[in-house]
């Protein structure tokens, strides 16, 4: 059930005000005004930590409150003498107000190692790590634009990983060691089989084999089938995507695309991730426009210049050679001169 | 949690010696579920020999519509969830259900039954149509374009079978944005996208657009930006080029309230978003440009089934419908549908000639 505030003003909002960081006031046609104050939650909460929230709740907004698809919580609050005294309770429990406006946003992340089996690195984790690193960002409602950043444990990217400002997928970069065993006992050949992109995977007597020339480590064969044992801690690690965003706002969809292709796993805080993710923060607040996504910077300087700005070397990989390889070609003599020199 | 119970303790103990491991340690689930129900509950076990949380399985618990919670249900939930399960949380998945993470398989039904008493639900797992989301809508957005808590709610009753039972080829994902904004990021990650628009043009308060310019609002660079420059300013009125808007919501987002949308409103309908596995990640396309959304919503509901009915007979297994209509076409997918062909579906036509006739369509030429 919703607030009866919201029930009054159902359909008829007139518009709406970021008055300060994590608080936006809405004001009806009925000219009566409600305040949303927004908190970045952990998004793993233990009962303990949404009780604590229903008691803020119950204490300030008459027992309501709702989420936002970025794993927020807002507070709902009729009478703007509450802000205060909330927000100070927020900062106790250690939650922080802001990510309106433009500003830097809650993180999407999955779960990673607190639940999944396909995850190659600790999403929470990392997450964690990158927050604290662009943390001061949170409070700001000026930046060029939004900034989206998302984490992956694996390919399967559960969230809209492939169309964030900023992403983070673990990676394998090896075949997987196939368990005949496993196979032979638990899967079916034939999904097995068409689980593969490049139809790397083959029978072989009642197992099957992988051609490592085809093999390129997605996992997928992992997800249908146990056998197929692709972890591997001495060279998985992590990859960092940029440029995509999932809003029609002003500039249309776009993919995130690849800027590093491996950084290592380095748990408790993957210092070399954080390090990389902020240099690339810092590059787009120095170079973009006002209005600018990163995907929107990136395309008005050009590809190539994103790489020299960045100092992120430009290799192989980079260039695609799947199947929707040509389109992303330049067919053209347009291109800027750039310093940075082409590693191999 | 840790303190108070030795199972979430012992999850939390896994997740650490995956920190030192760099591994995880949890290895394929099983079939578990609940009675009557094939989706909702993920399964999952850990590969440690020795673990007091050796069936760490996961409910799906169906969201209100918008996330918008009164403290009472969320601590009913609170409640039987401390009473079976670890404890832990997600609020919310990425899909947007409740993530009740970590229970024995033994717990499974009792704490689903007093989860089903107290008014829950299970989401969608598994080929089925999953749990829907929807942003918040009228319910405090001025930019709404239809009620998208009420369809949300609306569609989640029609396809309550469909949710519960997984029957399809692959997953099946439905998402409702109340305008292009699109926060619920739709066009990103859903099978089909509902995303609010209108066809007539803006409305525009010019009183509260000389207030935005007198209060230090750019005017003329939020046009400059408009990216069909379709709007105008003279310093005294904001005028709008008939047709040529796009609906980018850049000059609504640059002043709320002073530009709105149209009267005229219904929703676009994208297909075919979805991550990179199997073979790249789409988007959603344009299936259909304008299609009005009003209660009873029958026009919807039977186009959504022809079109699950489609995927359902035409995708092969773990197949989502954006790759089989790649595979077939989208000739042959308007045809089977029933959906014309139209200019806004595409950015560009073909540049190859390898187009199809139909004998049919052939006549002899005079």
């Amino acid at each position: 059930m919703l607030p009866p505030i919201i029930q009054r003003n159902y359909g008829k909002w007139k518009s709406h005000k970021i008055i300060e960081a994590g608080v936006i006031e809405h004001i009806g046609e009925s000219g009566e005004r409600l305040y949303t104050v927004r908190a970045g939650t952990p998004k793993i909460i233990s009962v303990h930590g949404v009780r604590d929230m229903c008691d803020l709740a119950d204490k300030y907004c008459g027992g309501h409150l709702k989420f936002t698809s970025r794993t927020n919580i807002e507070f709902l609050v009729e009478n703007e003498k509450n802000l205060a005294p909330l927000k100070a309770q927020l900062k106790e429990l250690g939650l922080p107000v802001g990510g309106t406006g433009y500003s830097f946003k809650t993180i999407i992340q999955c779960p990673g190692w607190l639940h999944c089996h396909t995850a190659i690195i600790d999403s929470p984790g990392v997450a964690k790590a990158l927050h604290d690193a662009l943390y001061e960002h949170f409070f700001e409602t000026d930046m060029p634009q939004k900034l989206k950043i998302a984490v992956a444990g694996c390919l399967n990217m559960c969230g809209a990983i492939h169309c964030s400002d900023i992403a983070v997928i673990g990676m394998h970069r090896r075949p997987p060691v196939v368990n005949d065993e496993i196979v032979t006992k638990s899967c079916e050949i034939p999904t097995l089989i068409a689980s593969c992109p490049t139809a790397a995977i083959r029978p072989k007597g009642k197992s099957v084999e992988v051609n490592p020339d085809r093999c390129m480590y997605c996992g997928n064969c992992y997800t249908v089938c146990p056998g197929m044992q692709i972890h591997d801690p001495r060279y998985d690690g992590l990859s960092i995507w940029v440029g995509g965003k999932a809003t029609n706002a002003r500039t249309q969809p776009m993919f995130s695309r690849l800027a590093m292709p491996y950084l290592p796993n380095t748990p408790p805080r993957w210092p070399e991730t954080i390090a990389a993710t902020k240099n690339i923060v810092d590059c787009w607040l120095k170079g973009a426009e006002s209005g600018e996504r990163v995907g929107d910077w990136i395309e008005r300087i050009g590809w190539e210049q994103f790489f020299a700005v960045t100092g992120i070397p430009f290799t192989d990989k980079h260039i695609d050679d799947f199947i929707f390889s040509i389109p992303t070609f330049r067919t053209t003599t347009q291109f800027k001169y750039t310093e940075t020199p082409v590693v191999k | 949690m840790a303190a108070t119970k030795p199972y979430a303790k012992a999850i939390l103990k896994q997740a650490e010696k995956s920190y030192s491991d760099r591994r995880t340690h949890w290895k394929h689930g099983g079939i578990v579920g609940v009675k009557g129900y094939g989706g909702g509950v993920i399964g999952r076990y850990s590969d440690l020999p020795e673990t007091e949380a050796r069936d760490v399985h996961t409910f799906r618990v169906v969201q209100p519509a918008g996330w918008f919670y009164r403290t009472e249900t969320l601590r009913k939930l609170c409640d039987i969830w401390e009473k079976y399960g670890s404890g832990f949380t997600n609020f919310h998945g990425s899909t947007g259900d409740i993530i009740l993470l970590g229970a024995r398989t033994n717990d499974l039904q009792p704490c689903f039954d007093e989860l089903s008493e107290a008014g829950f639900d299970l989401g969608g797992s598994g080929s089925d149509i999953r749990s829907l989301s929807c942003c918040t809508g009228p319910a405090l957005c001025e930019w709404s374009c239809f009620d998208t808590l009420d369809l949300y709610q609306e569609l989640n009753m029609e396809f309550q079978d469909e949710i519960h039972r997984p029957r399809y080829p692959y997953k099946f994902k439905f998402k409702i944005s109340g305008c292009p904004n699109d926060c619920v990021a739709a066009i990103a990650r859903s099978d089909l996208a509902i995303v609010g628009t209108w066809r007539d043009p803006l409305q525009i308060d010019q009183e509260m657009v000389g207030e935005y310019k007198n209060d230090g609002t750019d005017v003329n660079g939020v046009c400059r930006k408009c990216p069909t420059m379709a709007i105008t300013w003279d310093e005294k009125k904001l005028e709008e080029k008939p047709r040529e808007c796009v609906r980018c919501m850049h000059c609504l987002n640059s002043m709320p309230g002073a530009v709105m949308p149209g009267k005229e409103r219904g929703a676009t309908l994208l297909l075919g978003a979805k991550a990179t596995i199997l073979r790249s990640a789409f988007l959603g396309w344009v299936l259909v440009p304008f299609i009005k959304v009003e209660k009873p919503y029958t026009e919807l509901k039977t186009l959504f089934r022809t079109i699950l009915d489609w995927f359902d007979e035409n995708a092969k297994p773990r197949e989502r419908i954006g790759e089989a209509v790649y595979r077939v076409g989208m000739r042959e997918f308007l045809e089977a549908v029933g959906l014309p062909p139209v200019p806004q579906m595409i950015y560009r036509p073909r540049a190859n000639p390898y187009y199809f006739w139909k004998p049919e369509e052939l006549e002899v030429a005079k």
